[in-house]
């Protein structure tokens, strides 16, 4: 079993209020509007906590983690 | 026997071809079940409403999801301004883009037949409800008509999906029905393949800008984008350059796309694409920063609104490049250009922004000498 995970970001609910950027500012920048901006790279084990926290601390439960290998359709 | 062309037949500008005109040209249409999914593939069709996606592949794909209760959605919203193809062809060819529509339905074994049309096209909307008035009962029965709003995003296709399950026509993540999404030109080639087996080879282009005849026509794959200018009566004037596929579209030198093939297979191998099939011709006395940031401004507004890197990203997008256009160069708002191109990019729930993004910076290669020395002047004279 694949146990790589990324980051995934709901854009439609997400209003910007920034606080996965300051839980986990090691994958999460925000763009000069205050949205975040994301890599599709594997969240390394190290940070697994700290994603996991910045998901669950998502005011409108916009940030995802899903499965590194699936492709998600319409875009990240 | 080979396929005719999309619009062969009477001639275009007497109206919509009947039923009666259409089944002893073509044939009565022949009930087909999913093998017609292998012919499709075999015949490297691919959706001619901008994505241009393996058609065949994408009912395979389709087949799986429907289990019996999808909806096949025939998408003539036609939210370009300047793409003219599809509405014409919903006018003058109604019943072969229904044709298409039954066998997407058999095929996938659709429970509904939704079509999906600009309600700015008029005569296209008129044609489409009195062939579907011509056709037998049982068809009528799984078709329905409904209105895209004029707007550029209504077209995207979970925004069409989600306007015809739900009632509005946003782009939206989670759509509430399967449903296969098929422009009117690619459901009218369908129906030429499932006659004859192979495709008419042909698609329908709409020459805009400055050359002597504006319009639509139907040129065979093998002919270039130049031959399509020249059947338009060539340019008004010397061109600056060719806006290859509409607002989602490349801007390109003249050279670099008058001898490039109208065959969307042979596009995507160069990483281009026909996208919807417009073929925008700019005159050399036209200031292209303006035309871009007019366009750039436009497609702003047509954000949906919904995702804030498209909402914020375009507008200030639009807001730095009409800055260039109106006051004249400056570094700072090119490095903004750049940049924030690169990061809006893959950051909306559907593609809105990317084709912006893509748009302008074709736009900042095709035209690096104009941005990079644009004088100040006007952009409301020529935008």
């Amino acid at each position: 079993m694949n146990r790589n995970f990324k980051l995934g970001i709901d854009r439609i609910k997400c209003d910007g209020h920034a606080l996965c950027a300051e839980l986990l500012p090691e994958l999460i920048s925000l763009d000069d509007w205050g949205y975040p901006i994301i890599t599709g790279d594997p969240i390394p084990a190290y940070l697994m906590p700290h994603a996991q926290r910045a998901v669950e601390g998502c005011p409108v439960l916009a940030l995802t983690m899903l499965r590194a290998e699936r492709q998600r359709a319409g875009g990240r | 026997m080979n396929p005719p062309r999309l619009l062969a037949g009477r001639n275009l500008s007497a109206g919509p071809e009947s039923f009666a005109e259409h089944t002893a040209r073509l044939g009565q249409l022949l009930s087909r079940g999913p093998e017609l999914i292998e012919t499709l593939v075999h015949s490297g069709l691919s959706g001619r409403g901008g994505a241009a996606f393996p058609v065949g592949h994408k009912w395979r794909a389709a087949v799986a999801r429907f289990k019996g209760s999808g909806i096949v959605v025939v998408n003539g919203a036609e939210g370009e301004p300047r793409s003219k193809k599809d509405s014409l062809l919903m006018a003058t060819r109604p019943h072969l883009v229904l044709d298409g529509a039954v066998l997407a339905a058999q095929a996938l074994q659709a429970r509904e037949i939704v079509l999906y049309v600009g309600e700015e096209h008029q005569a296209a909307r008129i044609a489409m409800e009195r062939a579907v008035a011509e056709r037998s009962e049982g068809e009528r029965r799984l078709m329905r008509m409904t209105s895209a709003p004029a707007r550029y995003v209504a077209g995207e296709s979970s925004a069409a999906v989600h306007l015809v399950t739900s009632g509005v026509a946003l782009p939206t993540t989670t759509p509430a029905a399967p449903a296969l999404v098929q422009n009117v030109e690619t459901l009218a080639h369908v129906a030429l393949i499932a006659r004859f087996g192979q495709d008419s080879a042909t698609v329908l282009v709409t020459v805009a800008g400055g050359v002597t005849h504006p319009g639509v026509l139907e040129m065979e794959t093998s002919a270039t984008v130049g031959s399509a200018v020249t059947l338009a009566g060539g340019v008004i004037e010397p061109a600056r350059a060719i806006l290859l596929g509409g607002y989602f579209g490349t801007w390109m030198g003249v050279d670099d796309a008058w001898g490039l093939p109208l065959d969307p297979a042979a596009l995507r191998e160069r990483g281009l694409s026909l996208g919807c099939g417009v073929i925008g011709v700019q005159p050399r006395s036209r200031c292209a920063v303006c035309e871009t940031a007019g366009i750039l401004r436009y497609l702003a507004r047509e954000s949906s609104a919904q995702c804030g890197p498209c909402f914020f990203g375009l507008r200030a997008l639009a807001d730095a490049c009409s800055r260039i256009a109106g006051s004249g160069t400056n570094a700072d708002d090119l490095h903004r250009l750049e940049r924030w191109a690169v990061e809006v990019r893959g950051r909306g729930a559907c593609k809105h922004p990317d084709g912006a993004v893509m748009f302008l910076q074709s736009a900042l290669r095709t035209f690096a000498p104009e941005f990079a020395h644009h004088a100040a002047h006007d952009s409301r004279r020529t935008a």
